[in-house]
């Protein structure tokens, strides 16, 4: 295996020393994946700050030195340490209920991961077989099935997508549910048009028509033979999805139309700080420089994903 | 083109009637029987709870109703307010100026700055310069605009006083009947000395909140449109031709790299309303976002519906047009 040649070794010298009995083996994709990303120094940084939030989100009750709703009368909007009449009891100080910022942060950690993971595991199942479901069907029923979706995914586009969670939302009340469910219905017309454009694309291709003629039935074709070839940007499509789940929901959450008080969610943690924009800054400060850290921690992560698992869509 | 064009119209008409069925039935989803939100709590007799239902047809099938909103909206027709019992496209056409205003100034901040930050950035690719670019295009894109708003509020508008954090114009020093609702324009058309001042004063910090994720989309875009371009054999042609570099950059190269980034600026118009929603809800911006908003709070659900239809008919038509000027300057999209 490469990977255990010293690097002293310099570029493979040992291929021209003697004729090899076996060829030497290609890196092993996760190697190979690894190496490209590693490249890309901003993903890799993403990648360490977003592996953080992780641990954080998970293990919140461990970390946090309170729990996230407790309230402390006596500390109310208590500066942070740093600043004029801070201490170390709330490093990061108190809102306006008494209740710790730090533990709150760490808590909304949490939600907003769950929100972005949910969304996107969501979409990424119900619009990868939409997807598919566009171009598996042949005759009449196919075409009928293809513009229907296509069709429908075209006017979600249409409508501003805060706008439609908003809509959304409305109808169905606001709560951490039906945020999940507003925005995911926000972001799955991506992943049924990415879906959809490549596996058009891969039906076309020689080995689906050995398949075919070899006799493999409709869904073994579909998800075995052409699904994992197109799993590339629809994963990469996945992983920016997060951090786009993410900020719609602090919106959402901002507006009053998300996560519901007492939940420590960020953007709710926001609206709650506006009053205190002026007496409080760091009420304000705080939670969304957490969305902001993390979101673009998973933006950079994703890019170096799409670098390095699809070498043609890397920027140049 | 003809052809081009039927065929991208069509294709606009069954999204139309689709956004109609959805703004109908989401109306309908919602927890609460219309009729007696608008009686109130008192109720009142069986008889006249009938005629309400006869009067908003109510007592139709649901078919039927549907056609019925469908024909209304044709006619221009988008409901009620349950909250000013005024016509909602009335109202809507009152606030939308001062969203485009705010919309227009934003794309202005974002392609004046974007274009040429994205050119450089390409022209010195590599450079620290180039990094540090694509660094803040990242934390740009990335950015929450609503926590955004409140920073910049927080810094320039009260920390060092530059910029007002609310309205469109200081209502007390200034007053003067609304001639096109473009708040700048009329401010201009007053002929009052500061008041076009003073308005642009107020859309300052509104258009850069709003244009900061265009302004990182359109940097980054025109930063790799540049290098595909200044990789082509003209460049190089012109290069060789011993050109100096702004003119072979600024010239050869950003014409052509132009065609990718204005599709994107048009696309964007759909991203602006949205922020159009946050933004106007921090600085109190009387425009169609703040409204829409306002109406969910005050559960004024035909508002809601009208304004989404009707935001959303422009964003359908704003992308049409795109779609077709683009048609227009690239014919292999039209023979696609």
């Amino acid at each position: 295996m490469l990977e255990v040649e010293p690097s002293a070794a310099g570029p493979k010298p040992q291929a021209a020393l003697a004729p090899d009995p076996v060829p030497p083996m290609p890196p092993s994709p996760v190697h190979a994946f690894w190496h490209a990303f590693r490249e890309n120094r901003g993903a890799v940084i993403g990648l360490v700050v977003v592996m953080g939030v992780v641990l954080l989100a998970l293990f919140a009750d461990v970390i946090a030195p309170y729990p996230p709703n407790e309230q402390f009368r006596d500390a109310v909007r208590a500066a942070p340490a740093w600043a004029d009449g801070g201490s170390m009891r709330f490093i990061l100080g108190t809102d306006s209920l008494g209740r710790d910022m730090l533990s709150r942060l760490i808590h909304g950690a949490r939600i907003s991961l769950f929100i972005g993971l949910s969304v996107m595991g969501v979409s990424f199942v119900i619009g990868g077989l939409l997807g598919l479901a566009c171009v598996s069907f042949t005759g009449a029923l196919g075409q009928m099935i293809d513009v229907a979706i296509t069709r429908v995914m075209d006017l979600i586009m249409a409508v501003p997508s805060l706008v439609l969670a908003i809509l959304v939302v409305a109808v169905l009340g606001p709560n951490l549910t039906n945020t999940i469910v507003a925005v995911t219905i926000v972001y799955l017309p991506r992943y049924v048009r990415l879906l959809r454009a490549a596996a058009l694309a891969e039906l076309g291709k020689d080995y689906v028509t050995a398949a075919r003629v070899a006799g493999v039935g409709p869904a073994r074709l579909m998800f075995v033979s052409v699904l994992p070839n197109c799993l590339a940007p629809l994963i990469v499509q996945a992983a920016l999805g997060v951090s786009d789940a993410i900020l719609e929901a602090a919106a959402l959450g901002f507006l009053g139309l998300g996560a519901q008080p007492p939940t420590a969610e960020w953007g709710t943690m926001l609206a709650d700080a506006r009053e205190f924009i002026r007496s409080n800054p760091w009420l304000v400060t705080l939670p969304g420089l957490a969305i902001l850290v993390t979101v673009v921690s998973i933006n950079l992560a994703g890019d170096g994903l799409r670098d390095a698992l699809d070498p043609k869509m890397r920027r140049s | 083109m003809l052809r081009f064009l039927l065929r991208r119209l069509a294709l606009t008409i069954p999204t139309f009637v689709a956004l109609m069925f959805v703004t109908f039935v989401a109306i309908r989803l919602v927890p609460g029987d219309p009729v007696e939100v608008r009686v109130g709590e008192r109720g009142i007799s069986p008889e006249r709870l009938a005629q309400f239902r006869h009067e908003l047809g109510l007592d139709q099938p649901v078919w039927k109703q549907f056609f019925d909103y469908m024909w209304q909206l044709l006619h221009g027709d988008f409901g009620t307010s349950l909250a000013t019992n005024q016509k909602v496209l009335t109202e809507f056409v009152a606030l939308f100026p001062a969203t485009i205003e705010l919309a227009a100034a934003a794309m202005l901040f974002a392609v004046a700055i974007g274009l040429p930050a994205g050119t450089i950035a390409a022209a010195r690719r590599g450079s620290f310069y180039d990094q540090a670019l694509m660094g803040m295009s990242v934390t740009g894109y990335s950015m929450p605009i609503f926590w955004w708003g409140l920073l910049l509020i927080m810094f320039v508008g009260e920390r060092w006083g530059l910029t007002p954090v609310s309205g469109r114009i200081d209502l007390i020093k200034y007053y003067f009947e609304p001639v096109t609702g473009f708040m700048t324009v009329d401010a201009w058309l007053s002929g009052q000395p500061g008041a076009l001042k003073d308005a642009l004063h107020h859309l300052v910090l509104p258009a850069i909140v709003l244009g900061t994720i265009p302004l990182a989309v359109i940097a980054r875009m025109t930063r790799s449109s540049m290098l595909e371009v200044l990789g082509e054999d003209y460049v190089r042609t012109a290069r060789a031709k011993g050109l100096p570099s702004w003119r072979v950059v600024g010239l050869h190269s950003l014409r052509n790299a132009l065609i990718p980034v204005v599709t994107i600026i048009g696309l964007q118009i759909g991203a602006l309303m949205a922020g159009a929603v946050l933004t106007e809800t921090i600085f109190s911006w009387p425009g169609v976002g703040k409204w829409l908003i306002e109406s969910i709070a005050r559960r004024d659900y035909p508002a809601l519906q009208g304004g989404v239809m009707l935001i959303s008919t422009i964003v359908i038509l704003v992308n049409l047009g795109v779609d077709l000027t683009y048609g227009l300057i690239n014919p292999r999209i039209r023979h696609a």
